[in-house]
């Protein structure tokens, strides 16, 4: 049955309720974000010397770049590993990623006082700086996944290079350009796909060296020296359920049969990255004796609890249920606490571990940081739905066998 | 389609990581981070501060920050509340009661440590902060993007970040008066203090001097000097009369801030050795499922 998926374009109307609503999350998060670029950090955040970095920093760049992570997951299973029944999920996590990547650059430079320097770690290299390497990886890798990504474009639009107008004369010279790209990426795109899963080990652990500096400010609930292995393990963990979690949702968006048997497939491979990922979070805790702190009652034990016990342990125990991987609804459901179990968790250890020593105040994100967060996340959504629309990125089920596709591409002839 | 043969695969990968193992030469860019042994240093003494802050109307002055004038710093209604250094003031100086002298409180000078292993230069993404021969830890305008991953490192709170400018915010912090070292001449606050509660002075000689203090009167000091041994020894080291905790000193170890992340960054890119064969497992990986694949 594999054979008969092909991945196609998707025809339906752009504009929904959902879309609209959207569409305004969108516009009043650009307000905001207007306000921040003429007026100034300060003017719409609540991130002060003593809490220098916030809901963006935790949500719009850590946990996107964790959530992306379903990109390198599925490319090395199915590109690497040469696992074919992962190939249909391949391009909507690569979409995932690439697009992902996009909008953590934006919030960085959202964040970072002097956005029109975001080039500078390029040239002025700081070796011992954690944040320097996850620059470096992220810029490098968001090439990658774009790099990646141009086969859709070549197969999309080879033989249909029919530009409007004046342009017309240009018909033939972009069909050539993008038949040369074809033809040299199919030869070398190895390269990328292995790069890319190397530079996001890489980053993915690194995000977690972030905090180590700054141990002393840490609470001991999420402080420890293995942070980067735990972020590793953890975005690993996250991959396969961020990519169950979207394809429902945009199957359901666009009133597609969810593709159970591979969502079921994916599903069954998640609990034993989960488990190990549980397992290191918690033998580090006994080993350094730091379940101590979960006898008070404070924001942080309450906030590791859920992590661990919601995002963790119950969709743990879901994945290892037959009875949860053959529904889609029960498969959804656990990819989703997932999904929120690792985002928890970058928020815990960039926001509620941070304990800086003279906080005369708690840090609480404001209207205005919130707005933008969601608002990006909206951005997002739109432009997923968007490309999906234009290229051929979710697998549907084809009158006639397709023709074998690989990293790419347009089936043979020409 | 056509599949790219065996051989190409080898070249291509080869070239790969090359290219990368390439990089590793050039890779040892970062900013300069001395650890002279002719280092300054500065012993704060708060048993003998006044509060009067005469230091921080000199340092506002020597840096170029508006400030009211001198007269007003009389004001002793500032020290109701604690403060904090920030892009105004690079030094507070703030009040803690005497629990034997009532009418003697305790004032400590607060600004920046400048620590013998400094996070902020270490954690620094473009490497901005530097450590100079003369101990002074100073930022540079050029390179800053403004990220505040200093802020986040810092262990004693201290860079602090123009949250209010759209356009180039600066971190500021105290920089030892570096231009004015240059020139011999001494940090403003420790030239204006008018009861000497500063010494500037080689670090070591620093530290000599607070110890002699300790051993000469005993009975006035607590037996420790803030800052000789925490996070891996700073350059401003202080005495005083009472607990440092009450005097809401962090409790910090003598461990150096960027010690374990830079151990964990140095053992990642140990000269791009884990990257280079993580790449060539996954690529033998690739290759040999690949040929499964096409004897299958």
């Amino acid at each position: 049955m594999e054979a008969h998926m092909k991945p196609t374009p998707i025809k339906a109307k752009f504009l929904t309720p959902g879309v609209i609503v959207l569409i305004l999350l969108a516009v009043n998060g650009l307000m905001f974000l207007a306000g921040r670029f003429f007026f100034g950090i300060g003017s719409v955040t609540h991130l002060s010397d003593q809490y220098p970095w916030g809901l963006w920093i935790a949500v719009d760049v850590a946990a996107g770049v964790a959530l992306a992570a379903g990109g390198f997951t599925t490319a090395a299973l199915g590109h690497v590993m040469h696992l074919e029944e992962y190939h249909a999920v391949i391009r909507p996590a690569l979409l995932t990623a690439m697009l992902g990547y996009t909008f953590v650059a934006i919030g960085v430079c959202v964040d970072i006082g002097r956005w029109y320097f975001v080039w500078h770690p390029l040239v002025m290299w700081n070796g011992s700086s954690a944040l320097f390497e996850v620059g470096i990886c992220v810029m490098i890798y968001m090439t990658v996944l774009y790099i990646e990504f141009l086969p859709l474009v070549t197969e999309r639009f080879i033989g249909k290079v029919n530009l409007p107008g004046i342009l017309k004369n240009l018909n033939r010279p972009v069909e050539r350009l993008l038949r040369a790209l074809d033809r040299g990426l199919s030869k070398t795109m190895f390269v990328f796909i292995i790069a890319g899963v190397v530079l996001s080990t890489l980053h993915q652990s690194s995000l977690g060296t972030l905090m180590v500096i700054a141990g002393a400010k840490m609470h001991p609930l999420w402080f420890t020296p293995i942070l980067p292995l735990l972020f590793l393990l953890s975005a690993i963990a996250v991959g396969l359920p961020m990519v169950i979690f979207e394809s429902t949702l945009a199957a359901r968006s666009f009133k597609l049969k969810p593709e159970t048997e591979i969502l079921g497939k994916l599903g069954g491979m998640v609990a034993p990255i989960l488990g190990v990922y549980l397992a290191f979070k918690l033998g580090d805790m006994v080993i350094r004796e730091t379940f101590v702190y979960l006898t008070e009652f404070s924001t942080a034990s309450v906030m590791w609890t859920i992590e661990v016990l919601v995002g963790i342990v119950i969709p743990l125990r879901m994945f290892l249920s037959p009875s949860v991987l053959k529904s889609p609804a029960l498969t959804f459901t656990a990819a989703a606490l997932v999904v929120f179990g690792v985002a928890l968790n970058r928020i815990n250890n960039f926001i509620v571990a941070y304990t800086p020593p003279y906080a005369v105040h708690a840090y609480f994100p404001s209207i205005g940081e919130i707005s933008v967060t969601v608002g990006l996340i909206a951005l997002l959504t739109l432009m997923y739905r968007a490309y999906v629309m234009i290229f051929p990125v979710i697998s549907l089920p084809q009158d006639r066998p397709a023709l074998h596709a690989k990293y790419a591409i347009r089936t043979e002839k020409s | 389609m056509k599949q790219p043969s065996r051989r190409a695969f080898l070249k291509t990968a080869a070239l790969a990581g090359g290219t990368v193992a390439g990089l590793s030469a050039t890779a040892k860019a970062g900013p300069k981070n001395v650890l002279s042994p002719d280092r300054n240093g500065v012993l704060v003494d708060t048993t003998v501060c006044i509060g009067c802050r005469s230091c921080e109307y000199a340092c506002r002055t020597a840096h170029g920050l508006p400030t009211p004038p001198l007269e007003t710093y009389g004001d002793k209604t500032v020290f109701k509340e604690m403060r904090r250094p920030n892009t105004g003031a690079l030094t507070v100086v703030n009040q803690y009661p005497n629990p034997t002298k009532s009418d003697l409180p305790y004032y400590v000078k607060v600004q920046c440590m400048h620590c013998d292993h400094p996070a902020c230069v270490s954690a620094c993404i473009v490497g901005a902060f530097s450590k100079q021969e003369n101990g002074a830890i100073i930022w540079d305008t050029d390179k800053c993007i403004g990220c505040r991953y200093c802020m986040a490192a810092c262990p004693f709170q201290i860079p602090s970040f123009e949250y209010e400018k759209a356009l180039n915010p600066e971190i500021r912090k105290c920089d030892f008066c570096y231009t004015r070292t240059q020139e011999n001449k001494l940090p403003a606050c420790v030239d204006a203090c008018p009861v000497e509660a500063l010494t500037f002075g080689p670090r070591e000689e620093v530290v000599r001097i607070a110890k002699q203090r300790m051993a000469t009167y005993g009975n006035r000091y607590v037996n420790h000097v803030y800052g000789e041994l925490e996070a891996g020894g700073t350059g401003w080291m202080y005495l005083a009369g009472r607990d440092f905790a009450d005097l809401k000193f962090p409790k910090l170890g003598a461990s150096p801030a960027p010690g374990v992340s830079e151990a964990i960054q140095h053992g990642i890119f140990a000269y791009f050795v884990p990257p280079v064969a993580l790449y060539a497992i996954l690529g033998a990986i690739m290759w040999m499922t690949k040929t499964r694949e096409e004897g299958a």
